[in-house]
């Protein structure tokens, strides 16, 4: 069985923001960088998976510039047998189809049975890539998914709908899955697996040999939102803001009467 | 300017999300036709043309299936945008259906300026101007963001639709949601605690100050994901929608999701070391403090009032 998993490296969302020279993105100096929280559920099923099946060959994707390596690596330290860097320094212009298009493009002669993907990524957070991969390689997708069984090339997955409730779908291989957070309980690498994780095999590939399209969308421009209006900012002493925050209860709220 | 609106139906139902995809074509001033996989027994309270395709025949999700029935009405109506709610019927679909017209899909709209769709980035900390430059485009729009100006009213004319398409998945049903949690649309007053409560013993604490105010506690996802708090306790999208006369969100950066569910309580005020945090947004009092001293001390001077 082959197995791959696509990640993306984004920014700590409790950093402060920037924006880059171009107005079009986010500066990407002075942030912590970390393995997207969507995809370390993709990470840890494919992981879960190879271990139930005894037997299976987990090859984890990521496109971005040199540091996304440090990710790629703790993927390798949580269990996966080998990785593909994709290698751009452009990757935040590009749009969801360019990048869907790299990954399809990577996999297409691949013979891949099982492919995970994070449902979105947390900073841009189209949802699409998944999808895309999906339909440009002709495989059935499940969007979404909080649990994941496999048996004999069968696949039953739940997938989550507002409100808590969850759909029961099933498919066959091949085929892709995209995950949502909850789906598991993803493993911190531990120390053995952290050095095993530096022999194994990790190869950059430039991006130009695997674009082959052109974006369908692009950037105008990016901004803060402006604050709402009216919303009063409280800063100060523990003690002085206890009595500040019931002294405003007591005037715009009937719940300390 | 045309439109086609993708409706959604689930479990016997016309959603509400579908009469947002009305009020966004009404916003815009573009014409719309309504394309929807449901029953002639529930139609949606829509003026105009509704392509309609029988969900016992073709089930609520069938991904492959739907996508033909759609490209199929949108050869016929050759629209300018093809817009879905961005809910998870529409960012499955909808991307199947912009790779299959080559057209650009903007996910999650939040609001249209000057004709070009804005969309959050960074948990809502950042926004985005997006161009298509195809001259078809997909959208899905946020939940809530294009709200309903008027009661949804009147009757479609409905033109059948079918198709032979194969499927690729099979729909085995729905499992509901977990019992056993509370009711949370009740109170009167919801304490919630986020991921910035650091641990689960700190639960307690955020129990305490609910207690001390006369309401239940609630949990943002990560908390009930990381299984420090019950799903029935969930406020969001995935949760329970709330509206009490007071919200106090604890340690919650205010993922769109969790706003979703909370941003139409009566008074909202927020506990958060980040004084960015995007539940700042839609709080009416925002105490930027470490929560952990802050809430056991605002409990026993509440105690002792």
């Amino acid at each position: 069985m082959k197995i791959l998993v696509c990640i993306k490296q984004v920014p700590d969302m409790e950093s402060k923001f920037k924006l880059n020279g171009e107005g079009n993105w986010y500066d990407g100096t002075d942030l912590a960088w970390r393995m997207n929280e969507y995809d370390e559920y993709a990470v840890e099923q494919a992981v879960q998976l190879k271990d139930q099946l005894g037997d299976a060959d987990l090859t984890v994707l990521s496109i971005g510039p040199e540091r996304v390596k440090e990710m790629m690596k703790k993927a390798l330290a949580m269990g996966c047998d080998r990785g593909a860097h994709i290698a751009d320094d452009d990757f935040f212009k590009k749009d969801p189809f360019e990048i869907a298009s790299v990954v399809a493009e990577f996999a297409k002669d691949k013979g891949f049975d099982l492919i995970f993907t994070g449902m979105q990524s947390q900073d841009r957070g189209s949802g699409q890539v998944g999808v895309l991969v999906a339909e440009m390689l002709g495989l059935p997708s499940i969007t979404t998914i909080v649990d994941f069984a496999f048996d004999n090339g069968q696949i039953t997955a739940k997938r989550e709908l507002e409100g808590g409730m969850k759909a029961i779908v099933k498919t066959r291989t091949p085929a892709l899955m995209t995950c949502q957070l909850g789906l598991n309980t993803p493993r911190y690498p531990t120390l053995p697996n952290i050095m095993k994780a530096k022999k194994k095999e990790l190869l950059s590939i430039p991006v130009s040999e695997l674009l082959k399209v052109e974006a369908k969308q692009e950037t105008a421009k990016m901004y803060f939102p402006e604050k709402k209006g009216g919303g009063l900012v409280l800063e100060g002493s523990v003690g002085d803001l206890v009595d500040q925050l019931i002294k405003i209860l007591k005037d715009k709220t009937a719940v300390l009467a | 300017m045309k439109t086609l609106l993708v409706a959604e139906y689930r479990d016997g139902k016309v959603l509400n999300s579908t009469y947002e995809l009305v009020a966004f074509a009404e916003k815009l001033g573009a014409d719309s036709a309504m394309f929807l996989v449901g029953s002639d027994s529930t139609l949606p309270a829509y003026t105009g043309t509704l392509y309609l395709a029988d969900v016992g025949k073709y089930s609520e999700f069938n991904p492959a299936v739907h996508k033909q029935l759609l490209l199929d009405v949108i050869a016929r109506e050759q629209p300018d945008m093809v817009v879905f709610a961005h809910s998870s019927y529409g960012w499955d679909l909808a991307p199947r259906i912009s790779l299959a017209l080559n057209a650009a899909h903007i996910s999650e709209v939040v609001d249209i300026v000057d004709g070009v769709p804005i969309v959050p980035v960074c948990n809502a900390k950042l926004r985005r101007a997006v161009k298509a430059k195809t001259a078809q485009m997909v959208l899905s729009l946020q939940g809530g963001a294009f709200g309903l100006e008027n009661e949804p009213s009147g009757s479609p004319t409905v033109i059948p639709i079918d198709t032979d398409t194969a499927a690729q998945v099979e729909f085995c049903g729905y499992e509901e949601a977990e019992a056993g949690g509370v009711d949370l649309s009740k109170a009167g007053v919801i304490v919630s605690a986020g991921r910035g409560i650091g641990k689960p013993e700190n639960l307690a604490m955020v129990e305490a100050l609910a207690k001390a105010l006369k309401g239940e506690y609630g949990a943002s996802r990560p908390v009930v994901d990381s299984n420090w708090a019950d799903h029935g306790r969930q406020v969001g999208t995935t949760g329970q929608t709330v509206s009490p006369k007071l919200y106090v969100a604890c340690g919650i950066s205010g993922a769109i999701q969790h706003l979703a569910g909370m941003k139409k309580s009566e008074f909202i005020v927020a506990i958060n070391t980040d004084k960015d945090a995007p539940i700042g947004e839609v709080a009416d009092v925002l105490v930027v403090t470490d929560l952990k001293e802050f809430v056991p001390a605002l409990t026993e001077k509440l105690k002792n009032l």
